[in-house]
Order: structure tokens, then C-alpha cells, then sequence
């Protein structure tokens, strides 16, 4: 148990120290025009590179990952609200893994 | 008039930290539903790995992360060292360090220590994505808002996940997987339709982070270094290609 506990202080720790030491200590705005570019395109990248390829491996089954997938982007590409994509590719999801066997 | 916004004496300025915490909570409500069912998972692996429910929730309530914690307590469960678990998590988790860098350059810079500390600890992938593709400067009203359902949601759905074990069909819980890619989905798609360079940023790291899955050698890289490589490398060339005027 004091390793159990010991190991999650650890794992608290490891995770809030990325997280907070930007943001505790760049209280200025950073100049360079290069940087801020940078970190503007930030966003973008991380969403990428956190979705695709992993999302073909999100419910253990490939087929029925890649039907979420298009579903999620037909819908997102017509702007259709966070709930609304996130909704539609778990009930396609859900359908297929219990239609197709 | 911005510096005054966190005095609550103020009646105009309470009003307005009223309507932040209000608009980010709003915000915050998709993260807390596809927070659910992944914290459920999460509850699940855990007891099922013999954790009690309490330490399930514990590690949920601080580390609030997904792939980290997921992965820190496969290790604690398969009986890795402490150093092992310590290292595994802090690779997944250095990720934060470029979006808390990020973020930190979307708020006043009047925001004092104490302020950016809390809300630092609210930062993960989906409370990152959503406040940083927010239009307007972010305040600490509302980045509080923004983290206050995510953050009961992850601890709620890991009580369920331990509680409960296995109620829920496995088809569901196969299901369930998609909800927080599709969520980035969202997020991402109606973005890159708008703007070239955040197109081509974003298509670079895919790109490169697919190489890191499926090509021989690059694939030995673990996934959080691997997350880091392709944002690296999609924001330089983003930047040196596409710098920006307003940013």
C-alpha cells in the first residue's frame, strides 16, 4: 500500500510539474515573431498528431473505428457543435459493433 | 479595466467573473461527458487490477490525465519500480509543457502566481484545445469554469468505472473509445477548413506521427515522445513557412 500511495504522489507529481512550470514562469509575452508563431500552431498540431493514427485503434475493431472517424469528420466538417460529433460517432460505433458481428 | 476583473468587491467585476466562469463551464460540458465514459474504463482497469475504488479515484483527482495515468497504473498494477512508473507518466505527460507554454501566452500577463498555479492543474488535452482555439484573451474565471465539470466528470466516472465493474456491455465499452478522438475531431476540422497554414501545420503531423506508428524502427518510440516530435516539427515548419502578423 505505501508503494501504491507512494506511486500515484509520483504520478501527481510527474504530471502537474509539465503543466505548470510554463505557466508559473513565462509571464511575459514572448517577442520573437518566430516563437509566438510556434506556439500559436501549437493547438493544431498536438490535435493531429493525438487523433490520427490512434483513433483507428480507439474500439478495437478497425472497421468500425474508421466509420467513427467519418462520421466525426463529415459532421465536423459542416460545423456541427462538439456534442453533436462526439454523440454521432459513438451511436455509429455503438450500431455497428451490434449489427455487424 | 482587465486588472480589475478578479475583484470580487467590485460589482461590475463580479458580474463579469460571473459570465466567464459561466461561458467556460458551457465549454467545459462535452469534455464532461466524454470524460465519463474513459474515467469509467479507467475505474474499471484499475479495480480490476486489484486497486481499490479509493485509490482509482485518488489517482484520478491528481493526476487528471488520461494516457499518463492509464499508463502509470498499468505499470503500478503489473508491478513495475517506482522509477519506471515515474518516468513512463513524465514521458507521456511532457506533452503539457508545450500547451501550458502555449497557453500561457493566451492570458494577461497581470494573471498573478497563485491564479496560474490552480489553473495549471485544470490543462489537459481537451480543456487545452478548447481554450486555446478560444477567441478572446483567457481569464482565470474562465479557465475555472472550463475545468470544474472535466474535473468532476474524470473523478465521477472513475467512482462509476470501480463501482460498478462490469455492468456495462463490452460492445459499449469498446464504443466509448472513439468519444474523446471524435472530440478532437470536432475541434480540429472546422479549423484547418478555414486556414491554409493550420491545414498543412496539422497534415504535417499527422504525418509524422504516423511514420512513428507504423514505420519499422520509428514505431519502437513511445507514444508520448512521439506526440512531441510531430508538434514539434509540424510548429516549426509552420512557423518558418506561415509566421503570424497578429499573433
Amino acid at each position: 500500500m505505501v508503494r501504491t500511495l507512494l506511486a500515484v504522489c509520483f504520478m501527481a507529481f510527474v504530471s502537474y510539474l509539465p503543466r505548470v512550470l510554463p505557466m508559473a514562469f513565462m509571464q511575459k509575452r514572448i517577442q520573437s515573431r518566430f516563437l509566438r508563431s510556434f506556439l500559436y500552431y501549437v493547438p493544431f498540431a498536438v490535435l493531429g498528431a493525438m487523433t490520427f493514427p490512434r483513433i483507428l485503434y480507439s474500439t478495437g475493431n478497425f472497421y468500425s473505428s474508421l466509420l467513427g472517424m467519418s462520421v466525426a469528420l463529415i459532421l465536423a466538417f459542416l460545423d456541427k457543435g462538439l456534442m453533436t460529433v462526439t454523440v454521432s460517432a459513438l451511436i455509429s460505433v455503438y450500431l455497428f459493433q451490434l449489427l455487424v458481428p | 479595466m482587465k486588472t480589475h476583473l478578479f475583484h470580487p468587491h467590485n460589482e461590475l467585476s463580479s458580474k463579469q467573473w460571473v459570465k466567464d466562469f459561466s461561458l467556460g463551464f458551457k465549454h467545459g460540458l462535452p469534455i464532461f461527458l466524454g470524460y465519463i465514459p474513459v474515467a469509467f474504463t479507467f475505474g474499471l482497469i484499475a479495480v480490476r487490477g486489484g486497486l481499490p475504488v479509493g485509490v482509482a479515484l485518488l489517482i484520478s483527482l491528481t493526476n487528471l490525465t488520461s494516457a499518463g495515468q492509464f499508463a502509470g497504473t498499468n505499470l503500478l498494477i503489473s508491478g513495475a519500480t517506482l522509477f519506471e512508473i515515474t518516468i513512463t507518466t513524465l514521458v507521456i505527460n511532457i506533452r503539457y509543457l508545450l500547451m501550458s507554454l502555449s497557453l500561457s501566452q493566451k492570458m494577461a500577463p497581470s494573471i498573478p502566481l497563485t491564479q496560474r498555479c490552480l489553473m495549471a492543474f485544470g490543462i489537459t488535452d481537451e480543456t487545452f484545445s478548447v481554450a486555446s482555439l478560444e477567441k478572446q484573451e483567457i481569464t482565470f474565471a474562465y479557465m475555472l469554469g472550463l475545468i470544474t465539470g472535466p474535473y468532476w466528470g474524470w473523478g465521477l466516472g472513475t467512482a462509476l468505472g470501480g463501482l460498478i465493474c462490469s455492468v456495462l456491455p463490452s460492445s459499449l465499452q469498446d464504443s466509448v473509445g472513439i468519444t474523446l478522438y471524435a472530440m478532437f475531431i470536432a475541434l480540429l476540422i472546422p479549423q484547418v477548413k478555414r486556414t491554409q497554414a493550420a491545414f498543412i501545420v496539422a497534415f504535417v503531423a499527422i504525418s509524422v506521427s504516423s511514420g512513428f506508428t507504423w514505420l519499422p524502427y520509428l514505431n519502437r518510440i513511445s507514444e508520448g515522445w512521439s506526440i512531441i516530435m510531430a508538434t514539434v516539427i509540424a510548429c516549426l515548419i509552420g512557423a518558418a513557412f506561415f509566421p503570424r502578423e497578429d499573433v
